[in-house]
């Protein structure tokens, strides 16, 4: 009955949707202002029905309602409360409708948000999410209805994939898609401007924290799966270039390229063009992404060609979406040109050459994620791209692009002296070469590479540290200057910080990390890093739905025993799928990891050792960078001129460009 | 500066990044590309010895033998139509059992024996591999996988 319901709920959402998208579009463009209105209504109507449809599917597997098909694939009846609640997005109904849920989220957001926006724009920018979400309740209800019966209902079901029982794993899928569906926003903004074929400096002021706060989740979102296929792949890896990794960086790749290009649309009127562009590429890479993962390409381009649904509806949606809004693009974007003049010394060049290396850098990741389905589709054989090809391409492009990151801020928009960038910057270079080469030559692990990425991390430090001094230094007080800083070059200054810390945790995990796998019986030890592990020997350890062999390892340091660690070897019987279970000793210098192999006759188990020198800050630094946007997208002038423009009247918005924040004008 | 030569430098910087990006990236990825070969392709000596490459099929049963008192494991993997020997020292991934499919990384050794350095076992019963599946089912058919090296895919032999 209550799956019935959700199913009900969906059909009619799909209904107001049509509305939301169609009806104020045409409002918009006849003039009619009745129609223009319907968006907001409709978009609060599309929300409470998806809602409800969600919250139907979350009864069912509270519920344990195993006559629903889906709930039966991905849950049982041993199932902790915790785990039958993240087996919604556990598979890919229930993911594509908390895809949908989240945009309708955003949407509810925007409309509530969007008072002050010109009256058409409005109706323009729900009116486009309302047609993206009309995309993916048809997918839902034509594909993959997730409240589909299996009748007679089974007494149990196949249970939720191990892997997925993790907390890791139940926080991860939605900050990804929230970062993912928030793309929709600028997208629609963009939309919005390129129809109405005006492009101002509130426009940009406007699309500014949305993108940021988009920004925000999918870094968190990303870093939470690095940080899940750490604890629970047992690979003692934090990133594999897998290309349903690969789908979740590219979109965050250009976002980061959007934010910073938005900067410069909003203080200097330039690159308006091109941040359009950037939007719409955003969003292209989101949906790109969901097609990959969704559509079984990545398995087999031939299971996709067998059963090509799922596929074919996606592919159909992409072509349109991205199609049409570049088509719009190429029709419209002569409208909106112009801008302010630098010279070849400004930021803005800087700010260039960062956009040209992450749209660059987005386009090699889609490249090798792409590749291997190309020649394989083409029947040309079966290869694949591994980590390699991604380590040779990525760290060329990086490392020019954290350098620039060091000169941007202190440089000033429309044009500045070589000289004084260089007097400002110089001691900050020579302190960070001095301290890398010093950190080599105490660690003793020379490579070019490590040298250049240390150099460039705590360049990256260093030159926040001369922007902020710089700031400061004029006040009085010290720590009344910093507290009166705008929240916007706070959080900027943040995220740079964040970009250092996670070059160097990477450097050093990189370089330093040390592996053993070892044969141990109860009794024996294994000396790693400086580090001896004690094998104890194995028992056994039941859990809730699965069965365990539990090992205990002391680690000691030197006659100090430092931790104490069970990795476990899981069984789950209903999928009958054993699971390793890492054990690790976190520290903010280092991890001791150790994974459970087989056992090997006389008691004795394969076991593997990892040391992992400051593998937290990988995290860490994503973590600062996210506190960053959110300072960033919470800062007062975004506010202010919100206010200033319901001030002057909803009726249009005032073109000023007056609202040059401080930054802007002292660089 | 003029917004004429401003597009100029525009279309500068960018073609120049794109072209360095091009250069860079068909490079690395002519270097590192793995060609997957299955084990009957292997017995007819069309895989390239060396150099590194992927190889899949079922793991033969009754054919893992794990070295006394090393972790140095042995075992035979099949499409059904041929049969190559892979050795792998380490841990074993969850879901390597007699039966089921794998994917090996490694070099085809002197002695003939294909040295692993990483194995693959998707975590799922059921999942096959998709280059092992389709090197089954070309094995049962009599036919035989497209060899990316004859076929000119670019990139090392």
């Amino acid at each position: 009955m209550i799956a019935e319901l959700g199913h009900f709920a969906l059909i009619i959402a799909l209904c107001v949707a049509i509305v939301q998208g169609v009806v104020p579009l045409l409002g918009a463009w006849r003039g009619v202002p009745e129609w223009m209105a319907l968006a907001v209504p409709a978009t609060r109507a599309q929300f409470l029905f998806v809602l409800l449809a969600y919250l139907s599917l979350t009864y069912a597997f509270i519920a344990k309602d195993f006559s629903v098909a889906y709930v039966t694939q991905n849950a049982n009846a041993q199932l902790p409360l915790f785990y039958r609640i993240s087996a919604v997005w556990g598979a890919h109904e229930g993911s594509i409708l908390l895809w949908t849920l989240i945009l309708a989220i955003w949407s509810l957001a925007v409309s509530i948000a969007s008072g002050a926006l010109p009256d058409a724009f409005r109706a323009r920018v729900l009116a486009v999410m309302g047609l993206v979400s009309c995309g993916f309740l048809l997918f839902m209800l034509m594909t993959s209805n997730p409240f589909a019966r299996l009748l007679p209902a089974p007494p149990s079901g196949r249970d939720l994939n191990p892997l997925l029982q993790d907390p890791g794993m139940v926080i991860h899928p939605p900050m990804l898609y929230i970062g993912y569906v928030g793309m929709a926003v600028p997208f629609a903004f963009a939309v919005a401007a390129l129809l109405g074929g005006r492009l101002d400096a509130a426009w940009t002021r406007w699309t500014r924290p949305w993108t940021t706060i988009a920004w925000v989740f999918l870094t968190a979102g990303i870093a939470l799966g690095s940080w899940w296929a750490y604890n629970e792949l047992g690979w003692g890896g934090w990133w594999f270039w897998d290309p349903v990794e690969n789908a979740s960086f590219m979109p965050w790749l250009v976002a980061t390229a959007l934010m910073h290009s938005l900067a410069v649309s909003e203080q200097r009127g330039a690159f308006k063009a091109w941040t359009l562009l950037l939007a719409i590429f955003g969003f292209s890479l989101s949906l790109l992404g969901t097609f990959l993962v969704r559509s079984g390409v990545l398995v087999s381009v031939h299971a996709f060609a067998t059963d090509p649904e799922r596929g074919v509806f996606i592919l159909g949606f992409l072509a349109l979406v991205i199609g049409g809004a570049l088509a719009l693009y190429a029709w419209r974007a002569n409208a909106i040109s112009g801008g302010g003049n630098f010279r070849l010394m400004s930021r803005e060049t800087l700010l260039l050459i960062n956009n040209v290396l992450l749209v660059v850098a987005c386009a090699t990741v889609l490249l090798g994620t792409m590749y291997p389905l190309i020649i394989d589709a083409l029947g040309l054989g079966k290869i694949s791209v591994g980590p390699p090809y991604f380590d040779a391409v990525f760290a060329p492009l990086m490392l020019p692009l954290v350098f620039v990151l060091g000169i941007g801020p202190l440089t000033r928009w429309k044009g500045d002296e070589a000289g004084r960038v260089v007097r400002l910057l110089r001691v900050a270079f020579v302190v960070s070469l001095v301290i890398a080469i010093a950190i080599v030559l105490v660690t003793a692990g020379y490579s070019p590479l490590l040298l250049a990425a240390l150099t460039i991390a705590i360049w990256a430090i260093a030159t926040t540290l001369v922007g902020v001094l710089l700031r400061v230094r004029s006040k009085a007080d010290i720590w009344q200057g910093l507290r009166t800083l705008p929240r916007g070059f706070v959080g900027m200054s943040l995220a740079h910080v964040g970009v250092g810390i996670f070059i160097i945790g990477v450097a050093f995990t990189t370089s330093f990390s040390t592996d053993r796998d070892v044969r141990l019986g109860p009794g024996d030890s294994e000396e790693l890093a400086g580090y001896r592990f004690q094998f104890d020997g194995v028992g056994d350890h039941p859990g809730p739905n699965y069965t365990a062999q539990r090992a205990e390892i002391r680690v000691f340091r030197g006659d100090k025993q430092v931790a104490v660690l069970f990795p476990e070897k899981r069984l789950y019987p209903i999928q009958s799928q054993p699971m390793t279970e890492a054990a690790i000793d976190v520290g903010f210098t280092r991890d001791l990891y150790v994974a459970l192999g087989e056992p090997i006759g006389d008691g004795s188990w394969a076991l593997r050792l990892y040391y992992k020198p400051l593998i937290r800050w990988i995290w860490l630094g994503p973590a600062i960078m996210a506190l960053g946007g959110l300072l960033a997208a919470s800062d007062r002038r975004y506010r202010r001129s919100r206010k200033a423009r319901r001030a002057v009247g909803a009726a249009d918005s005032p073109d000023s460009d007056s609202g040059m924040s401080p930054e802007a004008s002292r660089g | 500066m003029r917004p004429r030569r401003q597009r100029m430098i525009f279309v500068g910087v960018v073609l120049i990044g794109v072209a360095i990006a091009t250069a860079l990236a068909l490079t690395a990825i002519g270097e590192n590309m793995l060609y997957f070969y299955s084990p009957s392709q292997i017995a007819a000596g069309d895989a390239p010895r060396g150099h590194d490459v992927r190889v899949g099929g079922l793991v033969v049963d009754g054919s893992i033998a794990r070295q006394a008192n090393g972790l140095e494991v042995r075992f035979d993997l099949t499409d059904t139509s041929a049969t190559m020997r892979v050795a792998y020292t380490g841990i074993l991934p969850d879901l390597f059992r007699e039966g089921q499919g794998i994917v090996a990384l490694g070099k085809i050794g002197n002695d003939g024996i294909f040295q692993a350095r990483e194995v693959l076992a998707k975590h799922d019963e059921n999942y096959m591999p998709p280059e092992v599946a389709e090197a089954l089912k070309l094995a049962a058919e009599g036919g035989n996988m497209p060899n990316p090296h004859e076929k000119g895919v670019p990139g090392k032999p």
